[in-house]
């Protein structure tokens, strides 16, 4: 599944996200800066596997099931939308 | 280029609302060692789950517990509650500090008996005492602790039988002003009933009545309940010297104290809400000194607390089997420890903390077991940082009643290990394997083959 992040959504580097749509903050780890920045970036899924897995201590498939659920999440808080 | 340490995406939602008074203290500090061993190196060696119990924990609460009453008190005794927690080594840790043995099963007896506790040291408390077992503590000169009037007739007629006088105590139930009221135990003091029981051991002195007991309750947060409960004991026992002019050697308050565990809906921890030993000592004490026993004639203190004195000395360490996300976007754990071996996560929030360094970044989860059941839920919402497949998580304090109403139901009970005053870890009971469970089957003959097509 790809994603593509709304054009609005306000992320700073310390880790805090704001939706002006609907007025939501957020906090978000490292990882998750990475990701919401790789998806800025207009990266495929495949590709922000294979971009953390270089960075990261962590094998693939790790990083593949912990993205599925991520993605989950920025669909839920209306963040992001299937690209 | 070294890479940088990997943690699972999260992101949270912030809410503005009332602030919170108690402020967002991070309850997840990793603990990584109990008493300076290694809880990794535990889980290694032992497997996953594991429960470790701290030698040192028991014996500080025992001293605290001791210290509490000894300094109120002259004379005072504490008695190990075997129900609690049962494993050898713990009620030998309680028999090293001084404790007798409080038992409430002819099997829990005759541990107490194996442990090398002399029959005299041992209160036999509970509603089902078979004739075998009266018997056997008769014989050990044990304290029988009478529930109802069929075992005192059944006690009569024995010491006939047997040529011996028993040393027996009569338990009370009472009303002090707590609600449930255990009536279902023992003689009413308020009906009478308990009078009724006095009067028939005095007057046809077969037996020797040498003690009242009570037990009001369990996780009682109210430490007055046990001066209304010393007061009426001390009134039967300064009324049986006034119509009998007989002494009553002790008084057995015996236990319920709460453990710093949270009880499911506090509104605040357990730790800061409960009683203190010294609460507890001073309510109890305090009454008895001044109920009117002349100095050589009062009675002894007994008290059976269990769960107060190894609650927090108990520890288990879980593994994570699986993290998931619910259907309305809650985060879920799995875990590879559940209800069947944590039987306190009915009642109990217990606290769970990570084993590994993890971030300040949480998510409130829950914490289910691993058994194919609904009902297997460690923790309905607790916040965790990110932990991922294998990570270890410490859930406490768990000491008390889990490690004998555990249950062998579609998992094996795990190891308990215990580390001592230097940090040295035993093994106290190993982990259950198949072939313990069907060493006790066996199968009739006709039932020994089949075919599947």
């Amino acid at each position: 599944m790809n994603l593509r992040l709304k054009n609005n959504i306000a992320v700073s580097d310390s880790g805090f996200v704001f939706n002006p749509s609907t007025g939501d903050s957020f906090s978000i780890n490292p990882v998750g800066i990475d990701i919401i920045q790789l998806l800025r970036a207009s990266k495929s899924e495949q590709d922000i596997i294979e971009d953390l897995s270089d960075r990261y201590d962590a094998d693939t498939q790790t990083i593949e099931k912990d993205l599925y659920d991520f993605f989950t999440l920025l669909l839920q808080h209306q963040l992001a939308e299937k690209a | 280029m070294e890479k940088k340490r990997y943690e699972r995406p999260v992101i949270a939602s912030l809410n503005a609302g009332i602030t919170n008074k108690f402020g967002t203290r991070n309850l997840n500090e990793p603990i990584s060692h109990i008493d300076g061993a290694s809880i990794k190196e535990i889980t290694e060696q032992y497997g996953s789950p594991v429960f470790i119990l701290s030698e040192r924990k028991i014996r500080q609460l025992y001293r605290d517990a001791h210290r509490a009453f000894s300094t109120r008190y002259p004379k005072v005794q504490f008695a190990w509650s075997y129900k609690t927690n049962y494993l050898n080594a713990v009620c030998n840790v309680f028999h090293q500090e001084g404790s007798w043995a409080e038992v409430v099963s002819i099997f829990e007896y005759e541990k107490a008996l194996a442990n090398g506790v002399e029959g005299r040291h041992i209160l036999f408390n509970g509603p089902e005492k078979t004739e075998s077992d009266l018997r056997k503590a008769i014989e050990h000169d044990s304290l029988i602790h009478i529930d109802h009037f069929d075992e005192l007739y059944q006690l009569l007629e024995m010491s006939e039988s047997l040529k011996k006088r028993p040393r027996v105590a009569i338990r009370v139930n009472m009303d002090t002003g707590i609600y449930p009221m255990w009536d279902r135990f023992g003689f009413n003091y308020e009906s009478g009933q308990a009078w009724d029981a006095i009067n028939k051991i005095i007057l046809t002195n077969k037996l020797d009545l040498v003690g009242l007991h009570c037990h009001i309750g369990t996780f009682m947060l109210s430490a007055n309940a046990y001066a209304v409960a010393a007061a009426k004991l001390a009134d039967l026992a300064l009324g049986i010297k006034l119509h009998h002019k007989q002494n009553i050697e002790y008084l057995d308050l015996g236990g319920g104290f709460a453990s710093k565990n949270t009880l499911k809906g506090s509104f605040l921890p357990g730790a800061d809400t409960i009683p203190s030993f010294d609460d507890y000592a001073e309510a109890i004490c305090g009454t008895l000194l001044n109920a009117g026993f002349t100095r050589e004639n009062l009675p002894m203190l007994i008290l059976e607390t269990g769960r107060a004195l190894v609650d927090e000395a108990g520890f288990l360490a879980a593994s994570v089997v699986a993290n998931k996300r619910l259907s309305d976007g809650r985060k879920a754990l799995v875990l590879d420890a559940g209800v069947n071996i944590l039987f306190t996560s009915f009642w109990y929030e217990h606290k769970m903390t990570p084993v590994e360094p993890a971030s300040h970044h949480t998510e409130a989860s829950v914490v289910y077991g691993p058994l194919c059941m609904n009902i297997d839920v460690v923790r309905e919402s607790v916040t965790l940082p990110p932990l991922r497949k294998n990570d270890l998580v410490l859930i406490h304090t768990v000491g008390a009643y889990n490690m004998t109403q555990w249950m062998q139901f579609i998992a094996m009970r795990p190891a308990v290990v215990m580390v001592d005053q230097e940090g040295k870890t035993h093994l106290l009971r190993r982990a259950e394997k198949t072939d313990d469970l069907n060493a006790m089957e066996s199968m009739p003959e006709h039932l020994q083959s089949f075919s599947l097509a």
